[in-house]
């Protein structure tokens, strides 16, 4: 048998190896180039508020000093804690998928479901309070008794960027749902165990993005 | 994946996730002391030093091949020139001539 036919076989064996890779390591490769580059399309997404949130903080800065004191700089402090958290619980479950501890993989994919849902929680306390206080983006600011006028600017930043990143944070527990079913139902190996890796990698992205959010709008001074 | 198959890295991820835990409450301690236009500094330096430890450690570009930082700095330069031209852009509004200046009759000159 020639080392082509072998090559076949051992490629037709393999379930979770594409037909148009020649072996695991080309398509894991293959797979986070592809991911790298979704990434930057979300850096630029998000970088289009951050770059308006940086001009028109320079343009109106006492509006936008006089409106972050109305964000909860423990609640903005203690969802950091909780989603550097769970970058760990991630980048765990990457690791022991690596290492071919199936079970492991499992519990800590739950815990980052956990703490990403901890998260949100902590979100929806925070934007309840600033319902009931009419603090809200734009035209639908009502917040009585205000000295600086246009906080409402800084409230559709808030919610603007808070907003799309919590969305992330809801395509990211719906990812790592689809890799704990997965991981379940023992796709996942040392050999391959891409897709856990990837959704990582994007889990990450989603808590580069806080890292950045949580100064920006609870510390500016 | 240059990394040993088997081998766990979980000790280096917990070192990774106390050392950004440690940050983020300097960081917040450092809001709390005015350091007039040096806040913002601060924050943005520590924010960039944690997100450079997420990006080595925990997405792995330390081990990674160099094209997947290549893109991924790559994206970041972009942003650093979208920005400086705008922050370029806003904050010399009022420093630099108009181009256009409004036409205005010269009033009479008295004799």
């Amino acid at each position: 048998m020639s080392d082509a036919t072998a090559a076949l076989e051992q490629h037709g064996n393999d379930p979770f190896l594409q037909h148009h890779f020649s072996n695991q390591q080309q398509q894991a490769d293959a797979g986070k180039i592809g991911m790298w580059l979704f990434l930057v399309t979300e850096i630029l997404l998000f970088g289009g508020l951050f770059v308006g949130f940086a001009i028109m903080q320079s343009l109106h800065r006492e509006a936008f000093m006089q409106a972050h004191h109305h964000l909860d700089r423990s609640l903005g402090f203690l969802n950091t804690l909780v989603l550097l958290s769970s970058s760990f619980t991630m980048v765990m479950a990457v690791d022991s998928a690596r290492t071919n501890r199936r079970k492991r993989t499992a519990v800590w994919l739950i815990l980052t479901l956990v703490f990403a849902g901890v998260f949100l929680g902590v979100k929806y306390v925070e934007y309840s309070h600033k319902f009931a206080e009419g603090l809200l983006p734009g035209n639908y600011y009502h917040h009585p008794g205000d000295t600086v006028p246009g906080q409402f600017m800084f409230f559709s930043f808030y919610f603007m960027m808070t907003g799309l990143h919590g969305i992330h944070i809801l395509a990211g527990m719906a990812a790592i749902g689809w890799a704990l079913r997965r991981s379940l139902r023992g796709d996942f190996s040392g050999k391959y165990y891409t897709p856990v890796d990837l959704v990582g990698l994007y889990w990450h992205l989603v808590d580069l993005i806080w890292i950045y959010l949580f100064p920006l709008l609870y510390l500016i001074r | 994946m240059s990394a040993p198959a088997q081998a766990s890295e979980g000790k280096t991820y917990s070192k990774v996730l106390l050392a950004l835990f440690a940050l983020t409450v300097i960081t917040v301690l450092a809001a709390s002391v005015d350091f007039g236009s040096g806040n913002a500094v601060i924050a943005l330096v520590i924010a960039s030093v944690k997100a450079s430890l997420v990006a080595l450690f925990f997405m792995h570009l330390r081990h990674e091949k160099s094209m997947n930082a290549i893109i991924f700095v790559s994206g970041l330069l972009f942003l650093g020139v979208f920005l400086t031209l705008c922050v370029i852009d806003t904050d010399t509004r009022d420093v630099i001539r108009p181009a256009n200046p409004p036409r205005v009759a010269a009033p009479a000159r008295p004799r």
